[in-house]
């Protein structure tokens, strides 16, 4: 088959971009998402034009490297599915596609369909984990674990840090990202200690990377490719109301000294 | 070179722990004047990273993705062995040591692998203790199985996703460190070169890869945990990304390569259906547990599966090995698949599939108990396949999934160049010549959270570090040498596309030095390397300049050290004249089709030496067994 797809094109994160068409003209419906656009990058070089730059490592679904929009949706049309994953006979012959990257103020675009998304490791690195250095771990067996809490938390640890959350929020929310290791590490027993402290100070750091609030319309669960559930982002708000109430991390704009966690911001990356 | 491999004599079961008791400590208001580089964050990488944070120590972390959470351990799915015997089925360290030398065909160090056994425990211990969520019973134990052909219950897992929660932990516990400010990590980040100075490493080279800046980092140690060369192949199942250029750049600086053809074919993957083909994925082997691999009797039969009748069907696996029937080991499960197909039973397409059927476990065990076990394994095969599982046979076909060769490293995992060390699937340590499943996520686990962190001290503790100018001769030269590769690649203004090279490379690799070897073949692929090396050279198109995201040239480097690799692998293959484990050798085999060993002469890890220009040289490392006698496999 045959698919007309309008890209965006962006040199660098200075420079302004724009849609280009491309044709691809031998689609095979057993390719990927990505494998055609292999195929498409092949015969830009063979013309002598820059390939499209898309982000992408495992192609089986559980990186989180690849993503994109097309047609105005994360992931594309296939519900619980990473773009690597997604094939080709889902579309139809004579197709217009419309590529675009992930657009919220918290992923700039680097180039083309590539995002930065290092805000996600920053929200990890405020209190996304438990406190347990190498070598002081009691047997795997002294505390057992429900096997339904194991199997919600396993649900909500699936997350895969796409980004497709943010990219389908209006408000550029990372409400479900931040819930989903909310949800992992507060439904386990090794998690309680920390419990309240990890959700005020992962909430205060989504607040200084400029993520917007949520208004529970639940498009981020529509397209996560891992099916991760609104439910996280009630138990998120639940731990964090409760450590607000309970006064034992009353919550302030400050909230790198109440929750103990020296705070580094981007300058901690990069080169 | 005499290589010492600094393992412990006397009782193995207390060798680790009276090593560990002679190495030197760093004092704790020292460690934090130390800066350590770990490149790859994988869970190998990510694990060193963390704990080495934690001790006090100043780590930098490199990784090519945008995240370290991204590295490709977390594609693995089936499960992490440990020799806990929570199900008093008779498990034991010594158990999982022995099963682990004896799957390894007897090419692996005992004192290794007997360590790697007994950390595994702590490994499982520590995990759960991060919020790892394993598989629990009702009660609220962990849950376990057996997993690849072992007769004991070890495996631990977390549903299909066992690489993903374990490396979840560890970039936690990383970014744990990271918050701390005992870590910087630099994603999007790849190392180009290794400084060495005065025969210690002492730093790397590395490319911004989003702005092109190549950049000299310093530090007092450097450790690679960059995973393994699957690549090659250009279709495997790693990901894209994967690549050996760390270690191949580390090796020609003086780091000995060992055992590089030892590689693994693993038997469940998706086929190939297309020359557009990306890479292939596996699915977990844990489905031979209820499925029946078979090919149709007639050569060429074209008819849909579900026609062919019983009576026209050849269940090969159960008819060549009763005992063990469709669960024999990866490497016999591959072979076998290989040769059906090679004589002309093969199905689908491209004729280079078997079938792996369930309609008799649906039968036997209902459709729901199928969905239960393999619920997520049967729509990824849909997905990507548009066949439905339950209805019809599902096609498979072997691929490279695993290598176990790897940079040489001694007992402390460090190579020859010192203050380099190796860890995870990058070192060839601890799995010989072929790795039984669940064990990728116990050595790099191990390599990472348990070993480095206490040998590296020593190492530290022993040495003087001289601080390092950037303008020091050495820095100079390998930041040279990395912008003289990266302006000839660019340079070259070809005609071809750098995949167009490395889909050629890897088919070669794959028809010569992939599931079986022979003498002619593998000559054969040392006379095309190079000539298409060459090629490579002059006629590659890279587009785009150096100093912004360029993700061609990336791959450009990438491929160029694979041509370089793939050499040393059939230099190796050919050397190795027995057969062992992942590496087959048709000259080599038993009467009924097995590896022929020849302990006589190649019971030895091979490590590589390379010089510029000339012949690699080989240097041995003899294996000695005191504790588990080299017997002949057999799953008859």
């Amino acid at each position: 088959m045959r698919l007309a797809l309008h890209i965006w094109r962006q040199r660098n994160a200075h420079e302004k971009g724009r849609m280009v068409r491309y044709e691809v003209p031998n689609v095979n419906q057993d390719m990927s998402f990505l494998e055609m656009l292999d195929v498409l990058n092949e015969d830009l070089i063979a013309k002598g034009d820059e390939p499209v730059a898309f982000d992408h490592d495992c192609r089986e679904g559980i990186c989180g490297m690849c993503g994109f929009m097309i047609n105005g949706i994360a992931h594309g049309p296939l519900r619980g599915t990473t773009i690597c994953q997604l094939h080709m006979r889902h579309f139809k012959d004579g197709q217009e596609l419309y590529l675009e990257p992930w657009r919220a103020r918290a992923f700039p675009v680097v180039k083309d369909l590539v995002v930065n998304r290092a805000a996600f490791d920053r929200l990890i690195a405020a209190g996304g984990y438990i406190s347990v250095s190498t070598g002081s771990a009691p047997d795997g067996n002294a505390i057992l674990v429900p096997k339904e809490n194991a199997d919600r938390a396993m649900d909500a640890a699936a997350c895969i840090g796409c980004g497709a959350c943010v990219a389908m929020c209006p408000n550029a929310s990372a409400s479900l990202f931040m819930g989903a290791k909310i949800a992992h590490l507060g439904l386990l027993p090794q998690g309680q200690p920390e419990r309240q402290e990890r959700a005020v100070a992962i909430v205060a750091q989504a607040r200084q990377e400029m993520f917007g609030s949520c208004a529970n319309i639940g498009e981020c669960e529509a397209v996560c490719p891992k099916e991760i559930r609104l439910e996280v982002i009630a138990r998120m708000n639940r731990d964090f109301l409760r450590a607000s109430w309970t006064g034992r991390t009353p919550w302030r704009s400050d909230a790198a000294e109440v929750s103990g966690q020296p705070r580094q911001g981007s300058p901690t990356r990069g080169g | 070179m005499h290589l010492d491999s600094k393992a412990p004599g006397g009782p193995i079961e207390t060798r680790w722990d009276r090593h560990r008791f002679n190495l030197k400590l760093v004092n704790p208001a020292n460690k934090r004047k130390h800066t350590i580089i770990v490149v790859g964050s994988g869970l190998a990488g990510a694990s060193a990273t963390a704990t080495l944070g934690e001790l006090g120590y100043n780590v930098r972390c490199f990784c090519f993705q945008d995240s370290p959470r991204r590295a490709h351990s977390i594609a693995a799915q089936g499960g992490i062995n440990a020799a806990k015997n929570y199900h008093n089925d008779g498990d034991s360290v010594y158990r999982l040591f022995y099963d682990t030398v004896k799957g390894g065909d007897f090419r692996s160090r005992e004192s290794n692998v007997y360590r790697l056994a007994q950390i595994s425990v702590n490994i499982i211990d520590q995990c759960v203790a991060q919020g790892v969520p394993f598989a629990r019973e009702y009660s609220g134990y962990l849950d376990n199985r057996s997993f690849g052909g072992a007769q004991v219950s070890r495996t631990f897992y977390a549903r299909g996703q066992t690489g993903q929660q374990l490396l979840l932990g560890a970039y936690q516990a990383l970014e744990r460190q990271v918050g701390a400010g005992q870590v910087r990590v630099f994603p999007r980040t790849e190392m180009l070169d290794l400084i060495v100075v005065d025969g210690k490493a002492r730093g790397i080279v590395a490319r911004d890869l989003l702005t092109g800046k190549t950049e000299s980092h310093v530090a007092d140690a450097v450790v690679l945990g960059t995973g393994g060369y699957g690549n090659v192949y250009y279709l495997s199942t790693n990901a894209k990304g994967s690549n050996a250029t760390a270690i191949w750049r580390a090796h020609k600086r003086g780091a000995l390569f060992a055992n590089p053809c030892y590689t693994q074919i693993h038997p469940t993957c998706i086929p190939v259906s297309g020359e557009y083909q990306s890479k292939l994925t596996l699915m977990s082997e844990s489905l031979r547990n209820d499925g029946r691999v078979w090919v149709p009797r007639k050569k060429g039969d074209t008819r849909p599966p579900t026609q062919i009748p019983e009576g026209e069907r050849d269940y090969y696996l159960e008819r060549k090995y009763p005992s063990f029937g469709n669960l024999v080991p990866r490497d016999v499960a591959s072979r076998n698949a290989k040769a059906v197909c090679d004589e002309g039973h093969g199905v689908g397409e491209s004729g280079l599939a078997v079938y792996l059927e369930f309609r008799d476990a649906i039968e036997r065990l209902g459709r729901h108990v199928i969905r239960e076990r393999y619920g997520n394994l049967f729509d990824m095969y849909e997905r990507i396949t548009g066949e439905d599982p339950y209805a019809v046979p599902m096609r498979i076909f072997p691929a490279i999934h695993y290598t176990m060769g790897g940079l040489w490293v001694d007992y402390n995992l460090m190579s020859t160049i010192p203050g380099l060390y190796v860890i995870g699937e990058a070192n060839f340590s601890d799995h010989g010549a072929n790795r039984l499943g669940a064990s990728a996520l116990m050595q790099g686990l191990a390599d990472g959270y348990f070993v480095l962190p206490n040998t590296i001290g020593d190492y530290l503790a022993s040495n003087k570090f001289e601080d390092i100018d950037p303008g020091h001769a050495e820095v100079r030269g390998a930041e040279a040498q990395v912008a003289s590769v990266t302006r000839r690649l660019l340079e070259a203004k070809g005609t071809r596309s750098v995949d167009s090279f490395h889909r050629e490379l890897g088919k070669l690799m794959w028809d010569y030095c992939g599931m079986s070897r022979t003498v002619d073949g593998l000559w054969h692929a040392l006379s095309r390397i190079p000539a298409l090396r060459e090629q490579f050279w002059r006629e590659v198109r890279v587009l785009g300049c150096g100093e912004e995201l360029n993700q061609s040239l990336e791959k450009a480097g990438r491929v160029a050290d694979f041509f370089e690799l793939s050499e040393l692998m059939c230099t190796d293959a050919l050397e190795r004249k027995e057969s062992c484990g992942g590496h087959f050798r048709e000259e080599y085999q038993t009467a009924d089709g097995e590896a022929a060993r020849d302990d006589a002469h190649y019971s030895y890890a091979a490590a590589w030496e390379f010089h510029a220009g000339n012949a690699p040289e080989l240097h041995k490392e003899p294996l000695r067994f005191e504790y588990v006698h080299p017997t002949q496999r057999s799953y008859k």
